[in-house]
């Protein structure tokens, strides 16, 4: 197991031109990484013979509004012979797609595909880019910050038609989000 | 050949016989489609559809206090609920900084394990089911009912338990459980070789498992699997020892590995981990300090009951403990947890307040689902089935 000073000094040397920052949260080491070398940076841990990164344990996404680039993407990297763990990251806005790291890990497509029913964000190169957690007609990102937690359809049986359908929410009561932040400090 | 026969010959080729395999089926272990593209009976494609079990649990959680949350991971994995919480409540004990009560860890690590036993009764079992043994899921459920009860003295419920808190567990063991527990081990050994008995020799469960649908140790590696799965392809990998949480570093306990890769090799392992798991459980009964259960960092630790009803302050903490929460400071941590599927990992973005900004689950089942259509490619339909039972899928999980 390395501590986190090795690491970033085998990282420098390895990725280092292409680091935008080093951060440590906790005992994990996060590095910002651009988006556009992305697919270059992993295929470089994956195959380095100090890191040893072999397995991709998740892609997951985060989304911060106020930032021009508002979402972040996160890869999450574990190597079972050094018994350690590393935090890659990436920003994006709506627009612009991330380039797709399945090439590399194969298990990058399921997780890419899921940050794009969540989140919207484009993964270039991906071979599979359908929905996966939401249904097949979806329309909108849940865990964009601004889609509301209620949604916007909901289903029903119609009797009419003989089957179920999608209509607009209509809440019976309004949707109570209570301010549980109090003025004081706890 | 017959010009007819050609003619078929040539449409067979041009168009894979599709089957839909689920949603709805016995041997897909909850909500699971499948478009299966066969050639003949053997499987060319796999194509998993899930989503139908999506409750979109990291929403609501982004909604919700901290405190709030923790019933949503009982919700997920259903059949091991309390290792998902597990997760959580590391997480955020790692954001806070709060040191757990050791009568607390204890307790936690205990009933961790009699949770990876609760989960590997039901996966042998159900898996056996689906191959046509009866019998090991009436006696493996009787097994699990005793467990349940034992989770039911500690938070009032079978299944949702939500007992692990930030900083410990809500409340202690009540008088007489751990000696119950103690008994029920003593016992359970038995249990194991009986199941043994109806299953590791059992010549049609040995035909449907041995060989089928083998995940090499590069595959298993490449495709993300953790837990049993990567442990039966030859990896020997556990969290609980690569990276102990709270008292694991003190037991004492081996980490099966099997070699094959196969169906049967992923069996034999879940049932070495239950010996161990009893190891363990043992040595928690045996070592378990008295104290209390909850850490004495006033910013999670509620107040106890008789101050409440004598001090003011306590009324006051009490109260908005339970109504506005703890805050948790700037940060974000990914803290994973050697759940009986595998690794369940929360990644936690704190961002001051009283509730998550963003939390993100890395769940088990979801790595080993996306390698079904490479693993049972050139497989019977019939061995889609026994790879289906022995990935272990709970789909509260995979869906969140």
């Amino acid at each position: 197991m390395f501590s986190i000073e090795e690491a970033r000094k085998h990282l420098s040397d390895e990725i280092g031109d292409k680091v935008l920052e080093f951060n440590i949260e906790k005992d994990t080491l996060v590095v910002s990484v651009p988006r556009i070398a992305i697919a270059e940076v992993l295929s470089k841990l994956k195959s380095s013979s100090i890191l040893k990164m072999e397995q991709l344990i998740s892609i997951c996404g985060a989304d911060y509004p106020t930032e021009i680039e508002r979402f972040v993407i996160v890869y999450n990297l574990l190597s079972l012979s050094n018994n350690f763990r590393l935090l890659i990251k990436v920003s994006t806005d709506a627009v612009s797609p991330v380039p797709s790291v399945f090439s590399i890990y194969k298990a990058a497509v399921w997780y890419e595909r899921e940050v794009w029913d969540m989140f919207g964000v484009m993964f270039s190169n991906n071979p599979d880019m359908r929905r996966i957690l939401t249904d097949y007609e979806f329309e909108g990102y849940p865990l964009r910050k601004d889609f509301p937690l209620s949604g916007h359809m909901e289903v029903q049986y119609d009797e009419k038609l003989g089957k179920v359908v999608y209509v607009p929410v209509v809440l019976e009561q309004d949707y109570r989000e209570y301010d549980t932040l109090s003025n004081c400090e706890a | 050949m017959s010009a007819v026969e050609k003619d078929i010959e040539e449409e067979r080729k041009l168009k894979p016989f599709l089957i839909n395999f689920g949603p709805q089926h016995p041997a897909a272990h909850g909500v699971l489609r499948m478009i299966l593209e066969m050639d003949g009976e053997i499987i060319e494609r796999a194509d998993p559809h899930i989503g139908l079990l999506h409750r979109g649990t990291e929403k609501l959680i982004e909604h919700k206090t901290y405190l709030q949350s923790i019933p949503y991971f009982d919700r997920m994995d259903y059949i091991a609920p309390l290792s998902q919480e597990y997760a959580f409540v590391l997480a955020i004990e790692k954001l806070l900084g709060v040191e757990p009560a050791l009568r607390g860890q204890y307790i936690r690590v205990l009933y961790s394990e009699i949770t990876r036993i609760l989960n590997h009764i039901f996966c042998i079992t159900t898996c056996a089911l689906d191959l046509g043994a009866v019998t090991p899921t009436l006696w493996g459920f009787e097994q699990r009912e005793i467990l349940m009860e034992f989770y039911e003295r500690v938070g009032g419920a079978r299944m949702h338990t939500n007992y692990f808190r930030v900083g410990g567990v809500k409340e202690d063991l009540p008088d007489g459980l751990i000696e119950d527990i103690y008994a029920w081990a003593v016992k359970f050994p038995k249990f194991i070789d009986d199941l043994e008995g109806l299953l590791t020799n059992n010549r049609i469960f040995r035909q449907r498992t041995v060989g089928i649908a083998i995940a090499s140790k590069e595959q298993a590696v490449e495709w993300g699997f953790s837990g049993p799965m990567l442990r039966a392809s030859g990896v020997a990998w556990d969290l609980r020892k690569m990276q102990p949480y709270d008292v694991y570093a003190q037991m004492k306990f081996d980490v099966p590995v099997g070699q094959t890769g196969d169906c049967f090799a992923r069996y034999l392992v879940r049932i070495n981990e239950m010996r161990q798991s009893l190891k363990i459980i043992m040595q928690c009964i045996e070592k378990m300090p008295f104290g209390s259960v909850m850490c004495d960092d006033l910013r999670v630790a509620p107040p106890k009951r008789a101050e409440i009803q004598t001090s003011m302050e306590s009324m006051i903490r009490h109260f908005k403990l339970y109504s506005e929460g703890f805050h948790v400071p700037k940060g974000e941590t990914y803290t994973a947890v050697e759940s009986p599927k595998g690794e369940f990992g929360v990644y936690l973005v704190a961002d001051g307040s009283n509730k998550p900004y963003r939390c993100h689950v890395r769940s088990t089942g979801f790595a080993h689902l996306q390698a079904v259509n490479e693993i049972s490619k050139g497989y019977m339909l019939a061995d889609v089935v026994a790879l289906i039972g022995s990935l272990d899928l709970v789909f509260g999980e995979v869906d969140r």
